[in-house]
């Protein structure tokens, strides 16, 4: 018996997820029949208390992304403007905001949230964002401010988050009426650390050549690190996964057929153009083996203590990739392409995600510098395709994916 | 042995024959609504003026927006790499390439051997194409031929400000209204356009000597508004607009 060549290529672990999600939107839609409270919060924030206090987290970033890959932004998009809101917004922010008014996008609207929950180490968007919703919602507003780490992590800026995360738990506390559960808060900070070590280990297989996997599918798997981080679930799922790559690896499996050059890419994925991006550089017979963007939910792990968890994350939630300066953040690019043997560097310049797209050109500057790998620049946006334009990006591609293989005879 | 290079622009297309290293001739057309039809009449009309037959050419290669178009051709590149590569067949000492198509403007840097190193495009924006340049000839009345000796007949440039082709038109026509002399104004155009144009050459850090190449370089008002900006001379040969064509006539010699 012999599977199809493509079939032998999927990863099995993907039906899984896929069942996990749906059972986590699902507990998260009737929350409200289980008495169970929702807190929306974004993708770089503390979700770890919320899961201690028994909050389902829902990520309204996630659910960008999820409308973005079913090709819904476009309509959303152009709904908000319509309500006034500029198309130099960014497209998650766009699309959660008119996703709200009109209860669209592949689930018809996220569960209403009991509060919200913004850290602004991503990005300064989500501050207007989240206080937009607060205000439709009529719901109380945690924020954390973490300052940018341009060059160090100082005491001031440990003081000053660390205030923050204890205020956090009060809020919480006063929320919920609940005293907060420091003992669960143990266990959860410690299958957190395990989720971010497993999700690491499961990004280095791609160091291997052939890689098992492509950025396309870290972008698919990233999905519970961000969402059920601090869950047994996440713990299980990943070392399911890695326990799968790792075979892929014994039985030579890789994920683009012809794999001859391995390239690194940078920012969100453009995810109304998965496919096609993904067939693009298959055709070139090159693999997106890593990016910066799926690494961003473990990369700080190193600042964090299993054991004291609550009091060691404050460097972790503000030293994220997107908190710190260009020249750390040029440091790991030049790292992963050493690390994942990189041939070429791909940067996405998205017009929705300021804080990831500004100091593109800094960093591409260094990496040309420093390694003389190939840099291309492709601009587009995450969700909203009327910024994509498919024959510009494909000549770029293609010229880019030629200079690569002059180079490479 | 006869090679063919085909490139098909957004507003010309081009084709280019080569025989033992040595251009044997050029053809550009009209590309129009039919990328199809252009590749096979311009093909086949240099064919007729050079007097050969389809059976002579030994490979072919396509190339330009409609590269997918051309369906008798051996393989498809990007205008990048054929611009390079014509460059280099047709000057082995030009390390720059500044090529101003219709629609999208591009600096390219050569290795010694001609090899493509580095490249920058424009972004999704008309302006600095080819394109802008039409819609201002438009907006003025000139035959688009003609912009180039206008603007070198001006004393005192228009200052365009707007970086967009849709305001720059506007403000042009705001100029017209003000009875700002046309020769003024067109060369306030390829100053604009120029500008934009430089921004993609400092952006790889162009070196000399660069040579001109795409339609836009027949222009010569545009080619002094650039060589004003980027304080260097420009060498633009005789057959800039079919360099792609060209470049992948010699990247069909080597297949």
């Amino acid at each position: 018996m012999s599977d199809k060549p493509a079939d032998k290529r999927k990863i099995k672990s993907a039906k899984k997820m896929r069942d996990i999600m749906t059972t986590y939107y699902l507990d998260a839609m009737t929350a409200e029949q289980n008495n169970k409270q929702v807190a929306w919060i974004t993708s770089g924030g503390p979700v770890e208390p919320l899961v201690a206090m028994d909050i389902i987290p829902i990520y309204p970033e996630n659910h960008g992304a999820m409308i973005g890959a079913s090709k819904m932004g476009e309509d959303l998009c152009i709904k908000a403007e319509d309500m006034g809101y500029s198309s130099d917004l960014c497209s998650y922010a766009r699309a959660d905001i008119s996703c709200s008014v009109v209860k669209g996008g592949p689930l018809g609207g996220l569960p209403k949230p009991d509060m919200l929950i913004c850290c602004n180490n991503i990005c300064g968007t989500v501050l207007k964002w989240y206080e937009v919703q607060a205000r439709f919602y009529k719901v109380p507003l945690f924020i954390l401010d973490t300052p940018v780490c341009h060059t160090q992590y100082s005491s001031e800026i440990a003081k000053y988050v660390q205030t923050q995360l204890d205020e956090y738990i009060v809020f919480l506390e006063t929320i919920t009426k609940r005293k907060f559960n420091y003992e669960k808060m143990a266990q959860v900070g410690k299958l957190a650390y395990e989720a971010q070590l497993l999700w690491q280990k499961v990004l280095n297989t791609t160091a291997h050549k052939p890689s098992p996997m492509s950025a396309f599918d870290a972008f698919f798997f990233l999905a519970l690190i961000v969402t059920l981080r601090g869950t047994q679930i996440a713990v299980d799922f990943y070392k399911e996964l890695l326990e799968e790559m790792e075979q892929r690896i014994k039985d030579g499996i890789s994920m683009v057929p012809n794999e001859k050059y391995r390239l690194l890419w940078d920012n969100l994925p453009v995810w109304y153009r998965l496919k096609w991006l993904s067939k693009k550089f298959s055709d070139h017979n090159a693999c997106l083996v890593a990016d910066t963007y799926t690494s961003a939910w473990c990369g700080a792990i190193k600042y964090t203590d299993e054991n004291n968890f609550l009091g060691s994350i404050a460097q972790a939630y503000t030293m994220i990739y997107l908190n710190i300066g260009v020249d750390q953040m040029a440091d790991q690019v030049l790292d992963m392409i050493k690390f994942y043997d990189a041939d070429g560097f791909v940067m996405h310049s998205n017009r929705s995600c300021k804080p990831y797209s500004f100091g593109q050109m800094d960093i591409m500057k260094i990496v040309r510098e420093k390694t003389n790998i190939p840099v291309l620049m492709i601009e587009a946006d995450m969700v909203d395709p009327r910024s994509f334009s498919q024959s510009q990006v494909e000549t770029r591609i293609d010229a880019f994916m030629e200079i690569i293989k002059q180079r490479s005879n | 042995m006869i090679y063919a290079g085909i490139d098909i622009g957004s507003i010309t297309a081009k084709a280019a024959l080569i025989k033992d290293n040595r251009l044997l001739g050029t053809h550009v057309i009209i590309t129009g609504y039919d990328p199809i039809n252009a590749g096979i009449k311009v093909f086949d009309t240099l064919l007729k003026q050079i007097k050969i037959s389809k059976t002579q050419i030994s490979a072919i290669i396509s190339t330009g927006y409609g590269r997918a178009s051309v369906s008798f051709a051996d393989k498809t590149l990007t205008e990048i790499i054929c611009h390079g590569t014509g460059a280099h067949f047709m000057n082995p000492k030009i390390r720059g390439i500044i090529d101003v198509g219709g629609q999208d403007s591009k600096a390219i840097f050569l290795d010694k051997m001609g090899h493509v190193e580095n490249f920058a495009m424009n972004d999704k924006c008309a302006a600095g194409t080819g394109r802008f340049l039409e819609v201002m000839a438009r907006a003025l009345e000139v035959d688009l031929e003609l912009l180039g000796d206008f603007s070198l007949a001006a004393d005192k440039p228009s200052k365009i400000s707007s970086i967009c082709t849709v305001f720059a038109e506007s403000e042009v026509i705001s100029m017209i209204a003000g009875q700002e002399k046309r020769e003024n104004i067109i060369a306030g155009i390829h100053e604009a356009a120029a500008a934009r144009v430089a921004i993609l050459a400092n952006k790889i850090k162009i070196k000399e000597p660069v040579m001109m190449t795409g339609g836009v370089a027949k222009n010569k008002g545009m080619v002094r508004a650039l060589e004003n900006r980027l304080g260097f001379k420009l060498i633009v040969g005789e057959s800039a607009q079919e360099n792609g064509a060209i470049g992948a006539a010699v990247m069909a010699s080597r297949l």
